[in-house]
């Protein structure tokens, strides 16, 4: 086992360093860069839009662009910024490599310091909206499977039909427009009201409406997992057996078919974690949610190069070690399955 | 021979032979025949099919409408759903019905173009995998999982502007193509890892290596009797990836970075319709409910064909076998 996680740790190493070109490429090549704005604006000098352009150090080959953002330029000889001829000015970025992924383009901020912010607020978001689908699919999940084919296992089959097939962003649409153009019940977006002092109530009438725009998605998938994998399970010998032996049948689904049925679940689980993540973007874009998605949304918007590479790092780093934790809790989880 | 005999007596009670074999148990039949049988009984499967005939006989359809999409007629901006306007009219007064079905001819273009690329690359690289193993295998598969490990919305996002950009002017000029390449190349990895581990079973029968032994060429190895064997998985994949697809570009498009305005597409309609949510709902109400009828129609067939290509599941399921 030890091995194994040693190994799959260093095959991620060359796998994320390919896929960090990868992007680099891909968000340098996007056209009308930072600095589109500038160009055609007659109030820019274009000696000025070039100064930028030093600054930022867009002026140098991508290769150049792409060392210095890997692993810094303090250690470079220095450049000439203001174009005098001279070259009188040491570079001071350190590189990713060095934890630094540089400044944001649009607010000058350092890279990290904006994600950061935003951070929790996703992880708030999202970890209420997968936790509130569990409690609702699980139950959904075994009752379903127990009771296949009854009229409540394709009621809800159908249903999470349907929940898989409506569109995140067109349910969040739906939901404003029912509970807050027309009822006006709940606000249609942000954390909480400007203004206002902290209060609980306060935060939880702002998590309604994207919760449950979000949350409907995965129920759907949640319960469809679950009650297929437990299908799988209560058809199995040992099962009967626990009813032979003359255990109750709430024992007998919840503690012996039960745990064995989750074990998939939780791989799942894991693999979705990126989407705690960054998953958010339709939500958090359409609710106005300070978060990491609608950040993504608004750095493609502005081409903010930076904050760009680093989500789209932070967010393949996340997905590359979910997938790994999947394996090990699945090996965790059924000991049969041994990796060497 | 055998066949011969069973049709045979399938025809017997017509000559006036008392009939011993119920006539549907003793037709032979092919493969393809018995999934569409089994299709065929599958109502949700049905009722899909029906749907989406429906939704591509009105997208075909759409130049009968007596509206243009693109231009619009100011004196009859925003008015609600009407005999003369079935689903009401957008801020520039073009119909919404109209765009609505134009936008769909959009919407299902890009879904078809994305399964025949994810056919392609994906049935490629699993056969050349499964097929030929060891290096040729290993790198493929690791090419895939490198592809698995991309934020694919996140990627998609940028990959559109990416490709105007590098792809020249073919690009620039069809943005359906571009939008339907992109989310192609971000969703061929199932298909190929599906073939993949439906060629690593078959290439070990026997009848592969039959072939192998009479001197059948590989490539029609592969092609007329791998292939043949692992189409079941490949076609439902590639029927729920039409729905992944279609979903996917009214997303790219609903954020602004798929199917530009003026082309009406789904999600560029729902975008749209946020500014005026509040005082003209029904601008957001019928290009939603037209993609979910689209993809939920379109999940019933893949799981009906999902079924028929797979009976043993289904009875497993149930507790038969």
């Amino acid at each position: 086992m030890g091995t194994y996680l040693i190994r799959r740790v260093l095959q991620a190493i060359p796998l994320l360093f390919l896929l960090s070109i990868f992007f680099f490429a891909l968000v340098n090549i996007v056209p009308g860069g930072p600095l589109a704005g500038y160009g055609r604006s007659k109030h820019i000098r274009p000696e000025k839009a070039a100064a930028l352009k030093r600054q930022l150090g867009l002026d140098k080959p991508l290769v150049v662009q792409y060392v210095i953002w890997l692993v810094g330029n303090d250690w470079m000889p220095p450049v000439d910024l203001d174009g005098d001829g001279i070259a009188e000015t040491r570079g001071t970025r350190r590189g990713i490599l060095r934890g630094d992924f540089g400044y944001s383009f649009t607010t000058r901020q350092p890279v990290l310091k904006e994600i950061g912010a935003r951070v929790p607020n996703t992880l708030y978001l999202m970890g209420i909206t997968i936790a509130v689908a569990l409690l609702a699919a699980i139950p959904i999940g075994i009752l379903s499977a127990i009771k296949q084919y009854s009229f409540f296992d394709i009621t809800l089959t159908t249903f999470s039909f349907a929940g898989q097939a409506i569109p995140e962003f067109w349910l969040g649409l739906i939901l404003i427009l029912v509970f807050y153009s027309t009822l006006s019940l709940l606000p249609a977006g942000g954390m909480y009201t400007i203004g206002a002092p902290f209060s609980v109530g306060d935060r939880l009438r702002h998590l309604v409406l994207p919760v449950l725009a979000g949350a409907v998605g995965w129920v759907a998938w949640y319960s469809r997992f679950l009650r297929s994998s437990m299908l799988d399970v209560i058809h199995q010998d040992y099962i009967r057996t626990a009813r032979a032996k003359g255990l109750s049948e709430w024992v007998v689904i919840m503690r012996h078919a039960l745990p064995n049925a989750l074990a998939p679940l939780v791989t799942i689980l894991c693999l979705d974690l990126p989407y705690l993540f960054a998953g958010a973007v339709f939500v958090e874009t359409i609710f106005s949610w300070p978060g990491m998605g609608r950040l993504y949304y608004q750095a493609a918007c502005q081409r903010d190069y930076p904050l760009l590479m680093a989500l789209l790092m932070i967010t393949a780093t996340v997905m590359v070690f979910s997938n790994l934790l999947a394996d090990l809790i699945y090996a965790l989880l059924d000991p049969r399955i041994r990796y060497d | 021979m055998i066949e011969q005999s069973l049709s045979g007596a399938e025809a017997a009670p017509e000559a006036g032979r008392p009939e011993l074999w119920p006539s549907t148990s003793t037709i032979a039949r092919s493969p393809g025949q018995m999934v569409w049988e089994r299709f065929r009984r599958h109502p949700g499967a049905v009722s899909g099919s029906l749907l989406l005939g429906l939704l591509i006989l009105g997208v075909v359809l759409a130049f009968l409408s007596p509206y243009d999409p693109i231009q619009g007629n100011l004196g009859a901006k925003l008015q609600p759903p009407s005999w003369k306007h079935p689903m009401g009219t957008d801020a520039l007064g073009r119909d919404l019905f109209t765009r609505v079905l134009y936008g769909g001819r959009i919407s299902l273009t890009v879904g078809l173009l994305v399964v025949v690329i994810v056919l392609a690359i994906g049935v490629t690289v699993g056969s050349l995998a499964g097929f030929f193993g060891g290096w040729v295998d290993n790198l493929l598969m690791r090419i895939t999982d490198a592809a698995l490990s991309l934020p694919s919305l996140l990627v998609l996002i940028l990959a559109g502007a990416v490709l105007r950009e590098v792809g020249g002017d073919f690009f620039r000029r069809n943005n359906v193509v571009t939008i339907a390449v992109v989310i192609g190349l971000l969703s061929w990895m199932t298909v190929a890892r599906l073939v993949r581990a439906a060629f690593l079973t078959i290439r070990e029968q026997e009848f592969i290596m039959a072939a192998h032994c009479i001197g059948v060429p590989r490539w029609r190895i592969v092609t007329r009797h791998m292939l043949p064997n692992a189409v079941g998985p490949i076609i439902v994949e590639a029927t729920l990836e039409l729905g992944y697809a279609i979903m996917e570009e009214a997303g790219l498009s609903f954020l602004g970075f798929g199917i530009q305005p003026p082309t009406p597409s789904w999600g560029n309609l729902l975008s749209d319709a946020q500014t005026h949510l509040a005082r003209h709902p029904w601008l957001a109400v019928f290009p939603g409910v037209m993609i979910f009828l689209t993809i939920i129609s379109v999940n019933y067939i893949g799981d009906g064909l999902r079924d028929a290509f797979d009976p043993y599941k289904v009875l497993a399921k149930v507790g038969v076998v």
